[in-house]
């Protein structure tokens, strides 16, 4: 008994040092041995030559259905106008200028089916669907018995993901976090002064980035030259609360948010011992204004850290990017807009806030392959004269949209959960109207 | 998502719904993963909420219309196989090229189907006939508020004055059919779907 006890702690110590030294120490000087590089890459060619597989299985067996990525129909472009005219097909207008017509309906009617069998909305709210299949049961769509070798590869996969990795990364989150408490309470006893910031920073990159590794997580920044200043309002598209470990790998970010019971709360009572965050009461939040007057008064003050905002308000998920809230428009101060694209492939990033709590989201990030993205920051932004904070903030997500490649949609993402505006109604009723009275 | 969705979908089904609606293998499995997607309660059926919940259709005026033709009378569930059926009125006439083998009845996507489809947007009570009521709610649904009472029914009475032929003040599905004769009926309630 004596040696298989002394042979455990053993192993665990081996453990702890190839922890320690592999993975914490690099991570706090900001290098890296490479060792992720190697392991993406490996796993690009396995997941090639997965799909090559099943394709060239589906090609023996004709009645395995391809799931295509694009759309069920092919939607009319037309305006409501122009549809309409042809409708009417340049007939004897009715005298007296009302030029209704029975047939009109079917434009609704037709524009009505069209949306049931696909809408620009409601799959916005769940995962993405890929196009292969990465060897992960939870991304499976239509798994048909394809070939040994396909399933042992899956196999070894799960076994690879459960048994290894998850186990690692779970300490390294759990380093990462404890990690934050400590040092920030450290730091926090200090008294105000450059060397205190200094070493605020340096701690919250430290455990951010091993909250990073703790994910497999490979970032590629782009244009690092924008990337936000003192003084500035960060925002980007939301999929998921890894977003925050993204940003904050690169630089430090004055965090935005409710302030929460728990494990939660006392994270963000020792954060804000090191650093100025800010962080709402539940009532604080109704109050529109005292919110935009502390994120003023934060903005103003130009030595303390750029704010990190997510304006949709919730997480969508990553094909494209939804309405923002004018909220951090009216601020005023420099917006510096940042775009995020995580590779579907390697894991699914996009927290499904209806179907999975948190412990669970994260132990499904914890066992998917690895998360891989990429962080494009783009040119500053300011309002312009004469320009609303509804305009502007449409101008910003465009931008952002346009640099990740997700679709710009206008839906609010509120959606998720609740009724669309009757206005939105109102306003084909009014241009109907004007139609058939002129 | 798709896995589990079509599983529960048997060939014997897909082969039916293929003989009675028209629509190809893959487009009967993808309108399945479609309607598994609306079908938050995952009981098979979809209710009048599940289509609400569709952002772009709940803004469309005629709405509620729409969503009214997909229950069968006094029902307030559909299953897939009244889900295909209704849509199928939607698939364009010149696929049937392809389905020449199909049973001699009329195919649900025919001209004269599409056109009923229409007119029972108007006749909601299903008697065969659109008053001037109906036409009125239908006319109300679709301008909202941006129209006075009295122009309305002006409008109303108007157009059942021109299709009216046997002067009883509504419009038949014959008279219905007869306004219409001009409009490319097969083009504008058709939609495209991919093979």
């Amino acid at each position: 008994m004596e040696d298989a006890w002394d042979i455990a702690c053993l192993l665990i110590q081996l453990w702890f040092s190839v922890v320690v030294g592999l993975i914490m120490l690099p991570a706090m000087c900001g290098a890296s041995l490479g060792v992720t590089e190697i392991y993406i890459k490996v796993l690009v060619k396995i997941l090639e030559w997965a799909t090559l597989r099943i394709q060239r299985g589906r090609r023996d067996r004709p009645t395995l259905q391809t799931q295509l990525s694009n759309g069920i129909i092919e939607k009319e472009d037309g305006s409501m106008e122009d549809e309409i005219e042809e409708l009417r097909g340049g007939g004897p207008k009715s005298l007296a200028g009302g030029e209704f017509s029975l047939g009109d309906a079917s434009y609704f009617c037709r524009k009505g089916i069209e949306s049931i069998v696909e809408d620009e909305v409601t799959h916005r709210f769940t995962s993405e669907e890929l196009a292969s299949w990465n060897l992960l049961t939870r991304t499976n769509n239509n798994f048909h018995y394809i070939s040994a070798r396909v399933t042992i590869i899956w196999g070894l996969g799960v076994m690879i993901r459960y048994c290894v990795l998850a186990p690692l990364r779970i300490t390294l989150a759990s380093i990462g976090i404890g990690w934050l408490a400590i040092g920030t309470t450290l730091v926090g006893l200090l008294p105000r002064s450059r060397e205190k910031d200094w070493l605020s920073d340096r701690v919250h990159l430290t455990c951010y980035r091993i909250c990073a590794r703790g994910l497999s997580a490979t970032i590629r920044y782009h244009n690092k030259e924008n990337r936000p200043k003192k003084g500035g309002i960060c925002v980007a598209n939301h999929t998921s609360p890894i977003d925050i470990v993204i940003l904050a790998n690169d630089g430090c970010y004055a965090m935005v948010g409710q302030v929460h019971g728990g494990v939660m709360g006392v994270m963000q009572k020792s954060m804000l011992r090191s650093c100025p965050h800010i962080w709402f009461e539940r009532s604080e939040m109704k109050d529109r204004n005292a919110v935009a007057n502390r994120l003023r008064a934060h903005v103003a003050d130009k030595t303390k850290l750029p704010i990190l905002i997510f304006p949709e308000g919730t997480c969508i998920n990553n094909t494209s990017v939804m309405m923002f809230k004018k909220g951090s428009f009216e601020i005023g101060g420099t917006i510096h807009p940042v775009a995020i694209k995580y590779d579907p492939q390697f894991g699914d990033a996009f927290w499904n806030s209806g179907k999975y709590n948190m412990v669970s989201y994260l132990l499904r990030m914890m066992t998917s392959w690895a998360i891989v993205c990429n962080v494009w920051y783009l040119p500053p932004m300011t309002r312009q004269e004469g320009e609303d904070a509804v305009t502007f903030a449409n101008r910003v997500k465009s931008a952002i949209a346009h640099q990740g490649g997700l679709v710009d949609l206008s839906w609010d993402g509120g959606l998720k959960r609740d009724k669309v505006k009757e206005a939105y109604k109102e306003e084909q009723q009014k241009m109907y109207s004007s139609m058939i009275v002129g | 998502m798709g896995s589990r969705a079509s599983s529960l979908l048997r060939e014997e089904d897909i082969e039916e719904i293929k003989k009675e609606t028209g629509f190809s293998h893959s487009q009967i499995t993808r309108l399945y993963s479609r309607f598994h997607s609306l079908d938050k309660g995952e009981n098979g059926a979809l209710s009048r909420e599940d289509f609400q919940r569709i952002p772009e259709l709940a803004i469309n005026p005629l709405g509620d219309r729409i969503i009214n033709a997909f229950f069968p009378e006094g029902e307030d569930q559909v299953n897939f196989r009244g889900f295909m059926r209704t849509l199928a009125h939607f698939r364009p006439v010149e696929d049937n090229e392809k389905n020449k083998h199909l049973d001699a009845s009329e195919p649900l996507n025919s001209r004269s189907n599409k056109l009923l489809f229409a007119f029972r947007l108007y006749d909601l009570d299903r008697d065969d006939k659109i008053s001037r009521d109906e036409l009125l709610q239908v006319l109300r649904m679709m301008v909202g508020v941006n129209i006075s009472d009295e122009q309305l029914g002006s409008i109303a009475d108007r157009t059942i004055q021109e299709a009216d032929t046997n002067g009883d003040m509504c419009i038949s599905f014959s008279e219905f059919i007869k306004v219409l004769e001009k409009v490319d009926v097969e083009q504008k309630m058709s939609i495209r779907f991919l093979h």
